[in-house]
């Protein structure tokens, strides 16, 4: 055995990785329960693509044959239905742990000097992982498919002078079609989840290089002991490979009961409506895009339009995450743990989480009545990150 | 700020309120796909009276067999009008610009109607149907309006009609007391269910074992985490 590692070793940094990444990777030893959504997205992901491979198998990406075939995968393909759910609820369960994933870091300033570039490629994810479950929320081809598709799509047609022609080209159709259903597969099952994963990669690297923060914000870098090590570092494995596999279980174990009794999600995961086949000429009663796309839906429907451009709306959803981008550069304050902030920075947290679970939640109830409630929860969203700049004097 | 911060939650459930919409108010059914006997006998009625216009063209027959506990003989014999082969699904010789012309609209597949329409839908659609002149098949639906579908089971249930406060009474009485028409539909709207996700048996079956395992897998993990950990202060 050591003679092979040391063969391999002089061709290949077997050894020096596995040290960098893991046995030799000092992680501050104060991480608590928000720090177990990195492992657990990273556990999603493999999830994803190996459910991905088995479905592709089985998978028609033809607008005739697209619905028919998942559920041929539901009935005949043997254990079908449980690769079908695993990836469907996992779709669901990679935005769950995304989210608290991305709420850590909001709250213990994750994304401050010098972890800018790990915010900014874990933003980068977070825009694939959309698009990617965007496209692949078109394959079964089902009504909220085929409508929700459309109406992402037109939204390209909003913008000024060249829209209609830039929908075009994404459609390849003057509606959404056969021709659209292929391309998405193409992108969904190759490009897309290649980009994934070299970003995830560079994710972890940049992550590596600084080293991680901790919900105190303290650097372990700057005390370190006689050896070089940091004195409130340990080395991630074992430490916490064996606390994670504890995370791992818990989330398994939460997340069958989802696949299990409820891989519905109760609507929200698969939607009711999806189970009628695609039919352009029939537009559902409602149209609704997956829970984890509704709030930037909700800040569009919610942005009067301009001369009948819903423009507008686009622009402020844009806006919503350009703001997260920046969010390393408009928070200026040197003190990086909420622990530690003032009371405007809570505040402004505590009201950016509860715009993003109204806008999330509550699309479902829009009403023309009380969309103006709406435009004061966008407002919430986007300014957030403007009035956390506000916070720096404290 | 704190009255803001109030003001803010006191908004949220005031338009909650709001949200609370009007419809027809749908009758609650029980689904047990367990349950074989049921889901025979909505069987029986299903090939009966919905598989001469409707497809399930995702069912197959042998699928049918094995989990409603009848052999394939019986199921051929029995259950078996539209098809002659065993492991073919359960499709329809009614041709969809035929069904265009006579209903105005081409009956939609079933297999997975439960599904999209819900349970209590398909329950309450089922027994809401009324005397209505004004419609080409003289039945209108509470929970369907002007649907093109005729009243099918017009020989169990007989024909309702609307009353002047718009609440259906007995028109016509048919052989089956409410009580016995709403078992028929009852068995009917389970037999809907199953056949919308038949690998829901399995799904039931193989979950608690999944679930016992990462218990046990937690008992072994967690233990071996406090170990490891046991230093670190």
């Amino acid at each position: 055995m050591n003679g092979f590692m040391n063969w391999l070793d002089a061709r290949f940094p077997a050894t020096k990785m596995w040290k960098e990444h893991l046995s030799e990777y000092y992680a501050p030893k104060n991480f608590n329960f928000w720090y177990f959504f990195g492992s657990l997205a990273l556990l999603v992901l493999v999830l994803q693509i190996v459910t991905g491979i088995f479905l592709t198998m089985h998978y028609k990406p033809d607008a005739a044959l697209a619905f028919a075939s998942v559920e041929y995968i539901m009935r005949d393909v043997e254990w079908g239905w449980l690769i079908r759910y695993l990836h469907s609820t996992g779709a669901s369960a990679f935005f769950v742990v995304v989210y608290l994933h991305m709420f850590r870091g909001l709250m213990y300033g994750s994304y401050k000097q010098p972890r800018e570039l790990v915010w900014i490629f874990g933003m980068l994810i977070y825009l694939v992982l959309m698009a990617e479950a965007f496209m692949g929320y078109l394959l079964p081809w089902g009504q909220m498919s085929y409508w929700g598709a459309q109406v992402i799509i037109s939204l390209f047609g909003a913008v000024p002078f060249i829209g209609e022609q830039l929908a075009l080209w994404i459609r390849g159709d003057f509606v959404v079609a056969d021709a659209t259903l292929n391309r998405f597969f193409a992108f969904h099952v190759i490009a897309m989840p290649l980009v994934l994963l070299g970003l995830v990669v560079a994710h972890i690297i940049a992550l590596h290089e600084v080293g991680s923060n901790n919900p105190d914000g303290v650097e372990i870098k700057k005390n370190k002991d006689a050896n070089g090590k940091p004195v409130d570092g340990i080395p991630f494995h074992p430490y916490y490979t064996v606390k994670d596999i504890v995370g791992v279980i818990v989330f398994l174990f939460l997340f069958s009961l989802i696949l299990f009794y409820a891989p519905e999600g109760g609507g929200w995961f698969l939607e009711h409506a999806n189970f009628v086949p695609a039919d352009p000429l029939k537009t559902p009663e409602h149209i609704a895009p997956v829970w984890y796309f509704t709030p930037f839906y909700a800040i569009l429907r919610a942005v009067p339009s301009i001369n009948n451009s819903s423009f507008p709306g686009v622009v402020a959803m844009g806006l919503s995450i350009v703001f997260l981008f920046l969010l390393p550069w408009l928070d200026r304050s040197p003190v990086r743990s909420l622990r530690y902030r003032g009371p405007y920075f809570k505040i402004a947290l505590v009201l950016f989480i509860v715009s993003f679970l109204v806008l999330a939640f509550w699309v479902r109830n829009l009403r023309q009545l009380y969309t103006h409630y709406l435009h004061r929860y966008s407002l919430l969203f986007i300014l957030h990150s403007l009035s956390s700049c506000q916070s720096i004097q404290n | 700020m704190r009255t803001l911060v109030l003001a803010f939650i006191v908004s949220l459930f005031s338009t909650q309120a709001m949200a609370a919409s009007g419809g027809v108010h749908l009758d609650s059914v029980e689904i047990d796909i367990t349950d074989q006997a049921s889901l025979q006998r909505g069987a029986k009625t299903f090939v009966n009276y919905c598989l001469s216009c409707h497809s399930a063209s995702y069912m197959r027959y042998n699928r049918m067999a094995k989990d409603l506990g009848l052999s394939d003989e019986q199921v051929e014999n029995n259950l078996m009008f539209a098809s002659d082969k065993i492991g073919e699904t359960m499709t329809v010789a009614m041709r969809a610009e035929d069904a265009q012309k006579w209903f105005g609209v081409t009956p939609p597949d079933l297999s997975v109607i439960s599904r999209s329409r819900g349970t209590d839908w398909l329950y309450t659609y089922l027994r809401t149907f009324y005397l209505d002149e004004s419609r080409p098949m003289g039945t209108n639906n509470l929970a369907f309006k002007d649907v093109g579908m005729p009243h099918v089971l017009w020989e169990q249930q007989g024909y309702m009609a609307k009353d002047d406060h718009g609440e259906l009474v007995e028109a016509t009485a048919g052989p089956m007391s409410t009580y016995e028409y709403n078992q028929v539909v009852g068995d009917l709207v389970n037999f809907l269910a199953y056949i919308g996700e038949p690998s829901k048996l399995q799904r039931m079956e193989l979950a608690k074992w999944v679930l016992l395992y990462l218990a046990l897998f937690f008992l072994v993990a967690y233990p071996l985490k406090k170990a490891f950990w046991r230093d670190i202060h």
